[in-house]
């Protein structure tokens, strides 16, 4: 079945010039292997096709069993000189949640 | 073992937490992180018009507030509160000391203002274009190291006050002072900096920006504690915050931190060290405790990144609500008839529907009419006045536009735009000057 991954993990939303970083982290240590398998630079890249320009890079932390994703060209220029209403882009960790993936067996997150 | 608090994590940040955390927290040092790539080149306009300014604006209210519990409990504060006048910033706390009655010893560090001497013709790390192609430099700031809060921690100086500072290196100095860690024990630094980059924005790793209600519970956010480190001299530590104050701090708002804002896990470069953050480890080790361990480092870059703010223009906003029935269908032919007016004279113009898509710039997935929108309006202009005619040209929807538009709201500024560049090391200049408020004294080293 499809599941958002707003259900399965968290993420914080980060910047640097025009550059957005999403962390995604399950809230379940053992949903790390799903999350790897699930949810790729390319499908994160479809996902946010009309927010992230250049490429998305795709970093595996598994020390703390969590996966980064470096998106590049995705703040409108970027915090100093974007029109946006969000310029730093701390919203968007809240747009990767949306994103659904498919798993096997109902799996709920959260505390 | 040493205490390290971190009690600002921008600018404009709460002020209690860290008089919090200097009363209750048996610190060594107290760390606030207030300098934003923009704030130091707004900082360098307010210097122009006045030589004495150019420091944080809060500064006068948090030393204020801050001194007497710091002398008190003996608790040492770098702050990069400096900005683009640390100087003036030292020779301010020092007349506050005065006026509570108070001895201290301020530091001031100095040498991370490059403007006088950047190649501005070399090309921008993020464009390849000249620096001074993006507009009229307004400052230029490289981000110092260690090295430059060292000799201010050995004058033994109360407050420590400095420009711009890679954030990290403001926990990692007092660390290495205490410790005597060696500038070659590359995995000793990077443990520092990790601990440094989990504790630089304040609230961040005890429960703020981290809150979902319903999935990621946190209490009494109301009165968020900060942070503070208890560090050993093998570069472990425990983080946590004072008992009673809101907040939480666990595994999970420890990761989100540990990935914030960084573009490599495997490469964090600061000016002290290339640090490795896939090789640190965390832990929950108690309520509101965290521990951190591990971490690997290579030898630091040649070059230091400076940061370059230039005069990018202004930008002018408009909005207006719609609600009730087709309230989108109404905010969306007022923002028709905004383009229609206003795309032939400005080249960047943003359209947005507040309540359905302006900071995703989309919605995912299928979502109920909202009942309420709000459009706004956005542009880039050369001049103040060009900007104004954005609110103005919302404003006119009043009488002009779709029915039941309310509550217009119109905004002018000025954009300061940052790109980047390297310079050596050996190009650069740190000063310190001490300034002591019970004598007069005055010293360059």
């Amino acid at each position: 079945m499809k599941r958002k991954l707003y259900e399965l993990a968290h993420s914080r939303a980060g910047d640097k010039g025009n550059i957005l970083m999403l962390s995604l982290i399950p809230y379940q240590e053992k949903d790390y292997s799903l999350l790897c398998k699930e949810v790729t630079a390319e499908k994160v890249k479809q996902h946010l096709k009309d927010i992230v320009d250049g490429e998305i890079i795709r970093y595996e932390v598994s020390n703390i069993a969590a996966l980064q994703f470096v998106c590049h060209q995705a703040l409108l220029g970027g915090v100093t000189t974007s029109l946006g209403m969000d310029t730093h882009g701390k919203s968007l960790s809240f747009a990767l949640l949306e994103m659904e993936i498919e798993v096997k067996e109902a799996v709920i997150g959260g505390k | 073992m040493i205490r390290i608090g971190s009690g600002a994590g921008f600018s404009g940040d709460r002020l209690e937490p860290a008089l919090i955390l200097a009363e209750k927290g048996n610190l060594d040092y107290l760390v606030l992180e207030c300098l934003a790539e923009r704030t130091i080149a707004l900082a360098q306009k307010r210097k122009k018009e006045n030589s004495s300014l150019g420091y944080d604006p809060l500064l006068e209210k948090r030393m204020e507030l801050l001194l007497p519990a710091l002398l008190q409990n003996g608790v040492r504060l770098i702050t990069n509160m400096g900005a683009a006048n640390p100087v003036g910033g030292a020779q301010k706390v020092v007349e506050i000391a005065r006026r509570l009655g108070l001895s201290v010893k301020v530091a001031a560090v100095t040498g991370d203002d490059v403007l006088a001497f950047l190649d501005t013709d070399a090309p921008a790390t993020e464009t390849g274009k000249p620096l001074n192609s993006h507009g009229r430099v307004l400052s230029a700031n490289a981000y110092l190291g260690v090295e430059a809060i060292l000799p201010a921690l050995e004058k033994e100086a109360d407050i420590i006050l400095t420009g711009r500072v890679a954030d990290p290196s403001l926990f990692l100095a007092p660390m290495i002072h205490h410790f005597g860690w060696s500038a070659d024990d590359t995995d000793l630094l990077a443990r520092g900096t990790i601990i440094g980059h989990l504790l630089e924005c304040g609230g961040q790793i005890a429960g703020g920006y981290y809150a979902d209600p319903g999935k990621k519970e946190v209490p009494n956010l109301a009165n968020l504690g900060f942070p503070y480190a208890e560090i050993k001299a093998d570069g472990s530590a425990i983080i946590t915050k004072i008992p009673d104050t809101g907040g939480v701090i666990n595994l999970m708002t420890a990761k989100e931190q540990l990935l914030y804002e960084v573009i490599n896990p495997h490469e964090y470069i600061t000016p002290d060290v290339i640090a490795d953050f896939t090789s640190a480890r965390l832990r929950e080790v108690g309520p509101d405790q965290v521990e951190v361990t591990g971490g690997k480092g290579k030898e630091r870059p040649k070059t230091l990144k400076v940061s370059v703010g230039y005069h990018a223009g202004f930008i002018g906003e408009g909005e207006i609500s719609y609600a009730g029935s087709n309230a989108l269908g109404r905010a969306q032919l007022a923002g028709e008839i905004m383009r229609k007016r206003l795309e032939e004279s400005f080249d960047e113009l943003r359209i947005d529907y507040i309540g359905v898509s302006s900071t995703h710039r989309n919605t995912f997935g299928e979502w109920n009419k909202p009942y309420e929108v709000r459009l706004r309006v956005a542009a880039k202009a050369d001049s103040l006045g060009e900007a104004a005619k954005i609110g103005e040209e919302v404003e006119s929807l009043y009488t002009n536009g779709p029915a039941g538009g309310g509550g217009a709201r119109k905004y002018t500024h000025e954009v300061v735009g940052i790109v980047s560049s390297l310079i050596p090391r050996e190009e650069i200049g740190v000063s310190v000057v001490v300034k002591e408020s019970g004598l007069v004294e005055e010293k360059t080293v």
